[in-house]
């Protein structure tokens, strides 16, 4: 029996190592410029946490195999340099492993966060709603007009809650239902939820970010590779969670500049 | 009280009625026994919730034979509708985390035996203990009222988070009275654990018997008792939180709702409030509460194994102080769960190192439990199985913390099932193979009769392969984006994906089912077992020093005095190759080779 669990576990620690080895699931190609940075601390962090992994399964499979249902007669030996060897290589080369890990890891934590957008950085609102994304993009004037929320009215189409008689700004601001930019420039996402918490997921892009309601955050990034990618929100936001989508549009700056015309054309 | 005499007063005298004695019974046994059989009852309620979500995921439009008895709007025709999924899925965390993973190993576990183990006839104050079981009981109860409350539990998640936990009935089926009877219940179930964690930290201050020093307290009563004192800091932030989303729900106020809100084109009469701050609260609770689950199976493993080893733990203090470290750290490191949160980014860097220093005190007590396996003398049996197995899985879900630990690579891992595998191997599966362990371990102790091994063994090995085939797909679900808490993945990237969900499904029908076998075994030995001995595994602590089952004052009206280190193993002595605690007799000791 312990012969049969020993070869169990190793079996499992193996079968478990090959879908990894082989590449089978992984996220879709990287599309930013911050994203190879969190790729390699991704792979590192497999390679270290895989060793560890195989390892501590293979020698506790081999140590159930080797010591269990001993004739009485032998002895009980201890493991060489005891609790002091084992304790010391926890600190030394986990603790110090890990340690390191997470040092190297900040770096593309920061290239996110500690680092401003670019100055011309595109500007785009998204507010997120129970179950839909919003864009907004401030037209040629360059500014947001401000928020009303008791104008908000799907009915009217005033996702953002505009007041586009009164308020100057908000005559040239653009609504979309689809986040459209421009290749290789950095896009500034100012984030604001109208309701309950949701989150702005792009794999492609390496960019999660939760919406905080009453918060307003941003984040930034500039994508490289032209082409149609989705967005989801991953955090729980009510019966339509599954259902709330948009889609991420990369498009060459011709491109681009085409599309907000007729989008500016159609508010 | 540690170094009194060994006179004693029967702080109460023995039951009569029925009553008393079963039901509103003062004995920590009993009472013991009820935070198990309450665990027992909700774990098959967890089993069943989780069974009908993984056949939706793999099969959306299946409809389930039956299920709409259990809500006919939910489920009509048995087929599952969006917003009852996610509120079966809040219901599964709820009642697996609080009523399960808290319950069993350390109130059920910890109240039957660590009296004994210290050698006292029971807890200092049984009233606040009888207490504890009801309050829990009342909690239990009217968390599963939700079910049956017009449009049913909530869908919030067992996180609850604000502000949609706490817009009330606007924000989406259940989240109005289902919501509110969520709040209490939890509410309910912190007083249950305050409570309880008062005596558990009296009974090991205060009522071990004499030559029961710290040290040579077993590490299951160490367990019992740092989780206790971490028990008694975290419930005690999580119980007003509840309150304070209560208020929000019923007495207008806006704690986590701030101004501006807009729920289906209605402008929220709330202002002022901070979203933010229900995670703060909840996850100070709710990252500690990982080792509430952990730190007593990671005692009753230990326990186990040393006896199942012939041999102590090469450290005994190591594994004490490392357990002590864990707990301590637990409160440095929750907002790792909120690294994409909104909250300060450089926080996540903050909250990030001391989530990757548990590693150290972890893997400290991991090489310490295989380090000793060396040069042991191991015996096979269900409940050493249980405990080995806790050891291969709690390294398999441990591990994935690494990923976690860290801002950077949670960006695409976080809210995926990764993480629902990383929680799942660490903190559910391997907190059950403890609960697992132990029961097999100690049933003779409690019942009187022995479980049997052959369905014992069997219910290991379904269990053991079938927790890897559910588990570790998760980990390749999530490491492709596949993200969590949805409850359906046809008409996306996800969709790829099917065939790997189907395979979870199908490992997770059958793994369930092998938990009847559990369930048969435990009905039919309670009855029919074989007649358990007074110590049929050669342990060395006080429980295995009085009869099977214990009688009604533990120790038989006489204190156990105690002459040696918990687990004197291989060795000479006159019994064998081990020596009781309570053994007069004088042995050359076996001492910690730190």
């Amino acid at each position: 029996m312990a012969k049969l669990f020993a070869v169990t576990i190793i079996v499992i620690a193996i079968a478990s190592a090959i879908p990894i080895v082989m590449h089978i699931w992984e996220p879709p190609a990287d599309i930013s410029v911050h994203g190879k940075m969190i790729d390699e601390q991704m792979s590192e962090t497999m390679v270290e946490a895989g060793i560890c992994f195989l390892v501590a399964q293979l020698v506790l499979g081999f140590f159930i195999w080797r010591y269990s249902n001993r004739p009485k007669t032998e002895k009980i030996k201890s493991f060489p340099g005891g609790a002091r060897g084992l304790v010391a290589a926890a600190v030394v080369v986990v603790g110090l492993e890990v340690m390191a890990l997470g040092a190297f890891g900040t770096r593309a934590w920061a290239a996110i966060y500690f680092t401003p957008p670019s100055p011309n950085a595109l500007p785009v609102q998204v507010q997120a709603g129970q179950f839909a994304f919003y864009f907004r993009y401030p037209g040629p004037d360059g500014k947001f007009g401000p928020l009303h929320p008791e104008l908000i009215n799907e009915g009217t189409e005033n996702f953002f809650g505009l007041d586009t008689t009164h308020d100057a700004d908000s005559k040239d601001d653009i609504v979309t239902a689809e986040l459209a930019v421009p290749v290789n420039r950095d896009i500034h996402l100012l984030m604001h939820s109208k309701d309950v918490g949701h989150s702005f997921f792009v794999r492609e892009l390496r960019i999660q970010q939760d919406f905080v309601p009453g918060l307003d955050l941003s984040v930034h990034f500039t994508p490289t590779k032209i082409g149609r990618y989705e967005i989801l929100c991953t955090q729980l936001c009510g019966l339509g969670h599954y259902n709330m989508k948009a889609y991420l549009e990369v498009m060459s700056q011709d491109d681009f500049d085409k599309w907000l015309e007729q989008q500016a054309a159609l508010q | 009280m540690h170094g009194s005499s060994q006179q004693i007063v029967h702080h109460h005298a023995p039951p009569t009625g029925f009553i008393r004695k079963y039901v509103f019974s003062l004995d920590h046994k009993v009472i013991g026994e009820q935070y198990y059989a309450l665990a027992l009852v909700a774990v098959y309620i967890g089993l069943v919730l989780s069974w009908i979500m993984r056949i939706h995921l793999a099969w959306p439009n299946a409809a389930i034979p039956g299920l709409q008895f259990l809500s006919k709007t939910g489920a009509p025709g048995g087929l599952l509708t969006p917003e009852y999924y996610l509120q079966l899925m809040t219901m599964h965390g709820t009642i697996m985390v609080f009523f399960v993973l808290t319950t069993a190993p350390f109130a059920g576990f910890g109240n039957y035996f660590l009296p004994i183990q210290v050698g006292a006839e029971d807890m200092p104050f049984p009233h606040i203990n009888m207490m504890s079981f009801w309050v829990t009981f009342v909690a239990f109860c009217v968390a599963v009222a939700a079910f049956f409350v017009p449009q049913g539990p909530p869908l919030s998640g067992w996180t609850a988070y604000a502000p949609l936990s706490a817009l009330g009935a606007v924000a989406g089926p259940g989240q109005g009275t289902g919501q509110v009877l969520w709040a209490v219940s939890i509410g309910i179930f912190c007083i249950g654990q305050l409570l309880g964690s008062l005596n558990f930290i009296s009974t090991t201050l205060d009522m071990r018997c004499k030559g029961m020093s710290l040290m040579r307290l077993p590490i299951t009563v160490w367990a019992w008792f740092i989780t206790s004192c971490i028990g008694l800091t975290a419930f005690a932030v999580l119980m007003p939180a509840c309150i304070l989303l209560i208020l929000d729900h019923i007495a207008g106020t806006s704690f986590f709702i701030p101004s501006g809100l807009v729920v289906n084109d209605q402008l929220q009469p709330h202002a002022g409030g901070s979203t933010l701050l229900w995670q703060h609260l909840f996850w100070f609770f709710g990252h500690p509460e990982v080792y509430i689950a952990i730190v007593p199976a990671m005692g009753v493993v230990s326990h186990v194994l040393i006896t199942s080893m012939r041999r102590p733990l090469l450290s005994h203090r190591v594994i004490i102080y490392s357990m002590i470290a864990i707990g301590f750290l637990s409160y440095m490191v929750y907002g790792h769960h909120m690294f994409l949160s909104g909250m300060n980014p450089f926080s996540s860097i903050a909250f990030s190192f001391p989530t990757l220093a548990i590693t150290v005190p972890a893997t400290i007590i991991v090489l310490i439990w295989i380090g000793s396996l060396y040069g042991s003398k191991l015996r096979i049996n269900t409940a050493s199985l249980f405990a080995l197995g806790f050891i291969s899985m709690f390294v398999s879900g441990g591990i994935s913390g690494f990923f976690l630990a860290q801002p950077s690579i949670d960006i695409m891992l976080h809210a995926t099932y990764f993480v629902v595998g990383h929680f799942h191997l660490v903190m559910a599966v391997a907190a059950l193979f403890g609960i697992f362990a132990g029961t097999y371990f100690w049933f003779g102790k409690v019942t009187g009769r022995m479980m049997n091994e052959t369905l014992g063994k069997i219910h290991f090995w379904v269990t053991f392969v079938g927790a890897y085939c559910i588990f570790m797909p998760f980990h390749y679900l999530g490491m492709a984006g596949n993200v969590r808490r949805y409850q359906a993945f046809v008409d996306d990237f996800m969709g790829p994906l099917m065939p790997v969900h189907k395979f979870i499904t199908i490992a997770a029908l059958i793994t369930g089912a092998a938990q009847l076998v559990f369930l048969y075994n435990l009905i039919h030995s309670r009855f029919w077992g074989k007649p358990a001995p007074q110590n049929p595994w050669e342990g060395t602590s006080l429980e295995w020093t009085i009869p099977s089952p214990p009688p009604f004052d533990n120790f038989g009206g006489k204190i156990p005095v105690v002459y040696h280190d918990p687990y004197q193993y291989g060795i000479e002595a006159s019994t064998g190759d081990f020596v009781m605690q309570d053994s007069p007799e004088s042995i050359n000791s076996v001492r910690d080779e730190s």
